[in-house]
């Protein structure tokens, strides 16, 4: 709240500092005998840039530090027998401190040294923010009057103002950078750690996934089987039967949309059509459980075959109408971007309209519709919800579509709902599933990337 | 080629041929076309002879592609184009409800003013069409009439050690050849050509010319261009094009030194200066 009116105010002091930044260009013309350089609002945006940019970067870091640094002082400041505490427990008593600052229920009653130390924390906390907010406005305040005595007609306020600009967005394509390498980071030590107490070959090969790890030392329980085999095969066989559903219908709605379809039916179909791609998964996942999977069971019951009440059948099948929009919209882009003279040429020749998809189209897009089902394919790889609610959690280990499987995702969820503690093997295969799923999706990805550049190049 | 053969249709049907000869290959009366509201073809009546080259030339945007585009009906596939009127191939009625398409763009060719080969290898691009009307069955017959075709359009000296390449890697010039082979590989009767040799270079401009004087014994040929000298150098005949109109068509020596219509004077002498 304080913050957010913060920003509010360095915004307004950058709108006075264009102001002030395009007048005093303007006023130093001396009344047109000096030409400026640059546009007058060039001079304003480098002023307001210069006012508005370091004030709020130093904002941004004060806030990211000053909880740790307030934090600090605050257990510096408690009792000896306080500091002594195991990390858990002193974890706990800053937890507390916190409460009771912010006015919440704490777990123990205050002692009178925890008092002191809320005293203290509110103290600095309260100091804290005065501080940022000194320091945020005399920043703007420094930055402001620094730009402004720098504007002279001859300055390249332009060229300046593009090169801010251009710092500007590198930081932010940075950031995006730095965040993913971080995230695969940690998955990767994360799945480090797993793999010291299981060794890599009983997770890539063992055939039983049981993650359940005995919690105290005198529990009656199983140590514990992390073969993700059951895992791999049951997310293939979800994938597989969605690609089987979602591939033939989307590739000929496709066809339809961008060969057949006379524009008016296009115009509407086709925004009906990615409509689909935009319901959320868990609403999918509901269908699949209350529908699909009923259904499918009744019907192989009629069939006599027995099929289990979460199946992944179901799951596939629900699975593959998500899909659908994926593989029908890229194919379609690449169909449409098939040159019209390709086809002129066929049924120039005689050739009907179907032979003209089937022996000139379709072979020309073919590179962009095989990337098109290797996205999709590593989409279905990745989805959860849907699986969750149509197929269950059962770890089985079959080729059987009409068995209860599960898949990788499922599992990493399952693993980390709830309290856990993050030392446990049971925890870390989470990270191990993982990683393996993010090298698989990343490598059908790039691959999928790499088909589409060369198609690319071969109408160019 | 005799009178059996070129009348003879892809299916193998025969059909027909009113004794004597007809005067015209192609026969309009009357014919109209309108795009939507726009009227870009009025009332055109003209004849195309047989064996003989016709140069339709005009002004950009008085209906030359238009008109062409009717005669193998590849106007169907634009949706607002709405073609009238009386348009005959050989005494048949080409927007007849009973003509089939297929088989009378396999009877009139077209060749386009982009070389458009299909992204596969030379002999693909060639026996594309033959394959689709099942002009052959073995292997040998489509090396056969793929030798034929391209010999007929002059490139197989050029590429009969490479038929397994790509037809796109050809030079530009070479792309036009191989697509006059594909469309001679269906034994068309007629071969619309539209601005063939617009984005090729002299030589192989001249390389094209020769190639359609040499099809003409075989061939009906109408060929688009903007290209005065082109125009005098390969057709017979000439037919001048202006706002949606055929202002005059004649023997190509008559338009060129004694045109009747001062349009087309001045768009003859307008060109050369
Ligand atoms: N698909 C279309 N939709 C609407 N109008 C069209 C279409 N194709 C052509 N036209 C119009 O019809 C008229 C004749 O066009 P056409 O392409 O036949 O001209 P052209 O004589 O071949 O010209 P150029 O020498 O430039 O190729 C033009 O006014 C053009 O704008
Ligand atoms: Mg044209």
């Amino acid at each position: 709240m304080n913050t957010i009116f913060l920003l509010c105010v360095l915004l307004v002091l950058s709108a006075v500092g264009y102001r002030m930044g395009k007048a005093s260009a303007v006023g130093r013309q001396n009344g047109g005998t000096v030409r400026l350089h640059s546009l007058p609002s060039y001079y304003g945006y480098y002023v307001a840039l210069w006012c508005g940019l370091p004030a709020l970067l130093l904002v941004v870091l004060w806030t990211a530090s000053s909880d740790w640094i307030v934090k600090s002082l605050v257990v510096s400041a408690l009792p000896d027998e306080i500091r002594a505490l195991p990390a858990d427990k002193l974890s706990l008593v800053v937890t507390d401190i916190r409460n009771i600052a912010a006015g919440n229920i704490a777990s123990a009653a205050a002692t009178p040294a925890v008092q002191a130390a809320v005293d203290t924390y509110l103290n600095l906390a309260g100091m804290a923010r005065s501080a940022m907010w000194l320091v945020g406005l005399a920043a703007a305040m420094f930055g402001l009057l620094l730009a402004r005595s720098h504007v002279a007609p001859s300055m390249r306020a332009r060229n300046r103002v593009e090169g801010i600009i251009g710092a500007v967005l590198i930081v932010c394509s940075v950031i995006a950078v730095l965040t993913t390498v971080g995230i695969v980071l940690s998955l990767v030590f994360e799945a480090a750690r797993f793999f010291v107490a299981i060794p890599a070959a009983d997770f890539l090969f063992g055939l039983t996934w049981s993650p359940q790890t005995a919690i105290r030392a005198d529990q009656v329980g199983s140590s514990g089987a992390f073969g993700a085999v059951p895992l791999f095969t049951g997310t293939l066989l979800i994938a597989t039967i969605s690609m089987l559903v979602a591939v033939p219908v989307g590739l000929m709605s496709a066809v339809y949309m961008a060969d057949y379809a006379p524009a008016r039916v296009r115009s509407i179909a086709k925004p009906l059509l990615e409509i689909l791609a935009g319901i959320p998964t868990v609403v999918y996942g509901f269908f699949g459980a209350l529908t699909v999977a009923p259904f499918v069971r009744e019907a192989g019951a009629l069939a006599g075959l027995e099929v289990a009440s979460q199946s992944g059948l179901a799951a596939g099948l629900v699975m593959g109408i998500m899909i659908i929009p994926f593989v029908s919209s890229l194919s379609d882009d690449v169909i449409n971007a098939v040159p019209q003279s390709m086809r002129d040429a066929s049924y120039g020749l005689g050739a009907t309209r179907s032979e003209t998809i089937k022996k000139v189209v379709l072979p020309a897009a073919l590179p962009g519709i095989a990337a098109s089902v290797i996205l999709a394919f590593s989409r279905a790889l990745g989805e959860t919800m849907i699986v969750v609610m149509a197929a269950g959690l059962a770890a089985n280990l079959t080729a059987n579509p009409l068995n209860a499987v599960t898949t990788v995702t499922v599992h990493i969820a399952a693993l980390l709902v709830g309290d856990q503690e993050f030392d446990s093997p049971k925890t870390l295969s989470a990270f191990a599933l993982g990683l393996v799923l993010f090298a698989v999706t990343l490598a059908l990805n790039i691959l999928a990337m790499r088909i589409v550049r060369k198609y690319r190049e071969q109408y160019e | 080629m005799d009178a059996t053969v070129t009348t003879q249709n892809v299916s193998g049907a025969t059909v027909p041929v009113p004794m004597p000869m007809p005067a015209s290959k192609v026969a309009a009366r009357g014919v109209n076309v309108h795009y939507g509201a726009k009227h870009a073809l009025k009332s055109v009546d003209i004849d195309i002879r047989e064996n003989q080259v016709t140069a339709f030339i005009g002004p950009s945007g008085c209906g030359k592609s238009t008109f062409l585009r009717c005669i193998n009906r590849m106007n169907d596939t634009i949706a607002s184009c709405r073609v009238t009127g009386d348009l005959r191939l050989d005494g048949q009625d080409i927007y007849d409800r009973s003509v089939d398409v297929v088989q009378l763009r396999a009877r009139v060719g077209m060749v386009f003013q982009k070389a458009n080969p299909f992204p596969k290898s030379i002999f693909e691009n060639v026996a594309y069409g033959p394959k689709i009307h099942g002009l052959a069955t073995k292997r040998s017959e489509f090396e056969e009439i793929v030798e034929k075709s391209l010999r007929g359009a002059g490139l197989w000296e050029e590429v009969k050690d490479r038929l397994d390449d790509p037809g796109t890697g050809l030079s530009g010039g070479q792309q036009q050849r191989l697509c006059i082979a594909r469309a001679i590989a269906v034994s068309p009767e007629v071969i619309l050509m539209d601005e063939p040799c617009s984005a090729l270079d002299p030589i192989a401009t001249a390389h094209v010319e020769e190639l359609i004087d040499g099809l003409k014994s075989d061939y009906t040929i109408v060929i688009v261009t903007h290209n005065m000298q082109q125009a005098a150098r390969v057709s017979q005949r000439t037919a001048f094009f202006h706002l949606g109109t055929l202002v005059e068509e004649d023997d190509t020596a008559k338009i060129f030194t004694n045109p009747r219509d001062e349009r087309t004077q001045g768009y003859i002498t307008g060109r050369y200066g």
